[in-house]
C-alpha cells in the first residue's frame, strides 16, 4: 500500500498542555496524525540551580536540591549528602544510614506512584490516577510526621538527618506497607493488564538497549530496555549492599523489549522491591543518635568528586569542586530526566500523535530537574 | 400524546393549519427541552457521584454555612450550569464567527430532534412515525456536522484535529450501528418505534421476556455491536478520541467557553440518552416490563423505559471511569475490521433465522 505524504504541519505541544508533565514544549512536525519530528524545547523552569549553589554554603544547598526533582526530594537530598560525605570522608552512624534508605525508598514508591498514575491519565484512564494518589498521600502523611513537610523535605543533611524518627514511625510504615503491597495487584488488574492499555503501550516507542546506552538513559527507562543497571547494585553507596532485593528489567512480556509497557511495568515491580528493602531496613533499624556525626562547619578539603546515586528517575549524580572554602566552587548535577527526554525525538518518530504522549509519559520526566 | 393527536384536538385546526401545526410543535418541544435540561443535571450529578464512588472519594458535598451545593452536593450541577451561563463568551479573533456561533446549536439540534421519535411510554411519543428508527439514525448524524464546523471554525490546530477525528469516528461507527438496526427491522418488519416495541411484548417459553436481544443469537450480538458503536458515537471513553483531554486539550471544543461550551456538554448527555433509548427500544423491550404481566400498565411503561435507559447510561459512565482511551487507528480498525463484518454476518444470520425458525 502506497503512502501519500502531505505537507507537514508544525504543532506546539505545550508549554501549557495537560500532558507535558510540567512546562515542556514539544515542537512537533505532523503529517496528519503521524509525527515525523519531535523537538523538545526546555528551559521554561530554569532557576539557576547550579549558580545558586555557588553562592550559598554547603548545607544551604540541600533545600535547593529539594526543588530539582520535587517528586523525589528525599533521593536528591540523599545523593547530595552522600557526595559531600565522600568528599569529606565522614562516616555516618548506622541508624542514619538505615533511616536514609527507608525514606529514600518510600520516596521512590511515592515517585513511581505519581509516574504511573499520570501515565494512566496520559492514555486516558482517570481512575488509576486517583487510586495511586490516594496511596501516595499516605506516604506524604508519613513524611509530614517525619519532618513537617510534604513535598520539599530538607531532611537528609550532610552527616546525618534533620530529625530523628518520630514516635511510632516504624509501626506506621509497617502498617502502610501491609496496606500498600496488596494494592499493587489492584493497579495491575485495573490498568496494567487492561486490554486497551496494552494495545496503547505494547510495541510503542521501543527504546533499544544500545540506543538507550548511547543516549545515556538510566534508571527504569534503561532497565525497561532490558539492561540490568542499577547504581544501588552496580556501584553501591550507603548500605544498599546489605539488603536483599532484585532489579526488575523489561522482558517484552506484552510486546518488544523496551516498549512503553515495559518501562511502565519495571516501575510497578520496583515498587514491590522498594517495599522489600523498607521491610528489611525497618527490621534491622539500630538505635543511636542521628545528630552525632553532623559536622560543625562543612568545609571540604580542596578537590573534586563525582558521585552517583539511584534516584527514582535513574542515575542522579553530583559533581562538586571544592576550593577549601565553605561555599562550593562549582556544583554540577547530572539529571537522569534530562537524558531521558533527549531520547524522545529518537524513539517517537513515525508514531502517531497519541503515541507521542504515551511515550513522553513512559519516560517519566520531571521538568524541575531537567531545567534546574 | 402525538403531534397528530394534538393537531386534531385543536378546534381551529382546519382554519389555520400552519398556526396549529406550529403551536402543536412548540407545545411538544418545550417539555422535551425541559426534560433534556433536567435529565442532564441529574446525569451530571450521577456522573460526579458514581465516578467518586469508583475513585474512592466523596464527590460534591455541601459544606459550610449557606447553600453551598446543598445536601450531598445536589445543587452542584446547577451551580456548574449557572457558572457556564454567566461566563464570558469568548470568540477568538481569527475564528470564522458565523460558523463558530452556529456549531454548538447544530450539535444540539441533532440530539434534540431525535427525541421526537423516542417512545417514552405506550402513548407517550411525540411523533410515532412509520419510519421512526430510520428518522433517528438520520438526524442523529447531524451532530457530526456541528462538531466538524466547531473544529474548523475555531482556527486552532487542536480543534482541527478534534474535528477531523470526530468526523472519521462518528461516520464510521454509524455504519455498524445502522446495520445492527437493519437486522432488527428485518426481524420485526417495521421501522416504527412503537411497532418494534409491540413486537417484543409477551415471553419466550413463558420465562424470558420476549425481547429482541433474547430472540436469537444474532440479535444478541447485534445489541453489543449497536451499544458499543453508540458509545463511540457519543464520544465517550474509551472512544473519547475527538476530545482526548491528554492529547488534544479539549479537541473540537478547545476554543469554546461559557454557554456555547455548555451546549456541547448538554448535547453529549442528550445523545447518550438517545443512544440508550434506541438500544432499549430495539433490543430491550422498550416500555415492556421485564416480567410479563408485572407492573405492565401504560403508566409503569414510562418507569420501565426510563429505568432501562438510565441503566445503560450508568454502563456508559462505568466505562468512562474504568477504561483507558483507544488510539485513533485502533478505533477505526475495530470498526471496519470487527464490527462491520460481524454486523453483515448478523444480517445474513437473522435472515436465515427468521426463514427457518420464525
Amino acid at each position: 500500500m502506497g503512502v501519500i505524504h502531505g505537507d507537514l504541519m508544525t504543532l506546539n505541544i505545550g508549554p501549557q498542555h495537560p500532558s507535558t508533565h510540567g512546562v515542556l514544549r514539544l515542537k512537533v512536525k505532523t503529517d496528519g496524525e503521524i509525527i515525523s519530528e519531535v523537538e523538545p524545547i526546555i528551559g521554561y523552569l530554569h532557576r539557576c540551580f547550579e549558580k545558586h549553589c555557588e553562592n550559598v554554603t554547603y548545607d544551604q544547598v540541600i533545600p535547593y536540591t529539594d526543588r530539582c526533582d520535587y517528586i523525589a526530594s528525599m533521593n536528591n537530598n540523599f545523593g547530595y549528602a552522600v557526595t559531600i560525605e565522600a568528599l569529606m570522608e565522614i562516616k555516618v552512624p548506622e541508624r542514619v544510614e538505615y533511616i536514609r534508605i527507608i525514606v529514600a525508598e518510600l520516596n521512590r514508591i511515592a515517585s513511581h506512584l505519581l509516574a504511573l498514575g499520570t501515565y494512566g491519565l496520559d492514555v486516558g484512564a482517570f481512575t488509576p490516577f486517583l487510586y495511586m494518589f490516594r496511596d501516595r498521600e499516605r506516604i506524604l502523611d508519613l513524611f509530614e510526621t517525619l519532618c513537617g513537610a510534604r513535598l520539599l523535605y530538607n531532611y537528609i543533611w550532610v552527616g546525618g538527618l534533620s530529625h530523628d524518627l518520630p514516635r511510632d514511625f516504624v509501626e506506621s510504615v509497617f502498617s502502610f506497607l501491609d496496606y500498600f503491597e496488596p494494592k499493587i495487584e489492584e493497579y495491575n488488574e485495573l490498568l496494567t493488564y487492561n486490554k486497551i492499555f496494552i494495545e496503547r503501550t505494547a510495541d510503542i516507542g521501543v527504546l533499544p538497549p544500545e540506543v538507550a546506552i548511547s543516549f545515556g538513559v538510566t534508571g527504569p527507562n534503561l532497565r525497561g530496555s532490558g539492561v540490568k543497571w542499577d547504581i544501588r547494585k552496580d556501584d553501591p553507596y550507603s548500605i544498599y549492599d546489605k539488603f536483599d532485593y532484585d532489579i526488575p528489567i523489561g522482558a517484552g512480556e506484552m510486546g518488544t523489549v523496551g516498549d512503553c509497557w515495559d518501562r511502565y511495568y519495571v516501575r510497578m515491580v520496583e515498587m514491590k522491591e522498594s517495599a522489600k528493602i523498607i521491610r528489611q531496613a525497618l527490621k534491622g533499624l539500630p538505635a543511636g543518635d542521628v545528630h552525632q556525626a553532623l559536622p560543625k562547619k562543612i568545609r571540604p578539603p580542596k578537590g573534586s568528586i563525582y558521585k552517583r546515586t539511584e534516584s527514582p528517575r535513574g542515575d542522579l549524580a553530583y559533581y562538586i569542586v571544592s576550593d577549601g572554602s565553605p561555599i562550593p566552587y562549582r556544583l554540577k548535577m547530572r539529571s537522569p530526566a534530562f537524558t531521558a527526554l533527549s531520547v524522545l525525538g529518537e524513539i517517537s518518530q513515525g508514531w502517531m500523535m497519541s503515541d507521542v504522549i504515551a511515550i513522553l509519559g513512559s519516560l517519566d520526566i520531571v521538568l524541575g530537574e531537567i531545567d534546574r | 400524546m402525538t403531534v397528530d393527536n394534538l393537531i386534531n384536538w385543536f378546534p381551529f385546526g382546519t382554519e389555520w393549519p400552519v398556526l396549529t401545526f406550529v403551536t402543536a410543535v412548540i407545545i411538544c418541544a418545550l417539555p422535551v427541552f425541559l426534560f433534556i435540561a433536567v435529565y442532564a443535571l441529574v446525569a451530571i450529578y450521577a456522573e460526579l457521584k458514581i465516578s467518586s464512588f469508583m475513585q474512592d472519594k466523596v464527590g460534591p458535598m455541601g459544606q459550610g454555612v449557606g447553600l453551598h451545593a446543598w445536601k450531598f452536593g445536589i445543587l452542584q450541577p446547577v451551580a456548574d450550569a449557572l457558572k457556564l451561563i454567566l461566563k464570558e463568551d469568548i470568540i477568538p479573533d481569527l475564528a470564522d464567527k458565523k460558523l463558530f456561533v452556529m456549531a454548538p446549536f447544530i450539535v444540539f439540534v441533532g440530539a434534540f430532534i431525535s427525541f421526537a421519535a423516542l417512545p417514552f411510554g405506550q402513548n407517550i411519543i411525540i411523533a410515532d412515525m412509520n419510519i421512526g428508527i430510520f428518522y433517528i439514525l438520520a438526524v442523529g448524524s447531524l451532530s457530526v456536522i456541528g462538531i466538524i464546523l466547531a473544529g474548523w471554525s475555531s482556527n486552532n490546530k487542536w480543534s482541527l484535529y478534534g474535528g477531523m477525528r470526530s468526523a472519521a469516528q462518528i461516520i464510521s461507527y454509524e455504519i455498524p450501528a445502522g446495520l445492527s438496526i437493519i437486522s432488527i427491522v428485518m426481524l420485526t418488519g417495521t421501522l416504527s418505534m412503537q411497532g418494534i416495541i409491540e413486537f417484543q411484548s409477551g415471553t419466550i417459553w413463558g420465562v424470558l421476556p420476549n425481547w429482541i436481544i433474547f430472540n436469537n443469537p444474532f440479535s444478541f450480538i447485534a445489541f453489543f455491536i449497536f451499544f458499543i458503536s453508540g458509545v463511540a458515537e457519543c464520544n465517550r471513553t474509551p472512544f473519547d478520541i475527538p476530545e482526548a483531554e491528554s492529547e488534544l486539550v479539549a479537541g473540537a471544543f478547545t476554543e469554546y467557553s461559557g454557554m456555547r461550551y455548555a451546549f456541547f456538554f448538554l448535547s453529549e448527555y442528550a445523545e447518550m440518552f438517545v443512544i440508550s433509548a434506541i438500544a432499549v427500544t430495539a433490543f430491550l423491550g422498550g416500555w415492556n416490563s421485564p416480567i410479563s404481566g408485572f407492573m405492565n400498565s401504560s403508566g409503569w411503561g414510562v418507569f420501565w423505559f426510563m429505568l432501562k435507559s438510565l441503566s445503560l447510561i450508568f454502563l456508559m459512565i462505568w466505562f468512562r471511569w474504568t477504561l483507558p482511551r483507544l488510539r485513533v487507528d485502533q478505533l477505526m480498525s475495530i470498526c471496519w475490521k470487527v464490527f462491520l463484518p460481524f454486523s453483515l454476518v448478523n444480517i445474513f444470520g437473522v435472515g436465515i433465522w427468521s426463514l427457518l425458525v420464525g
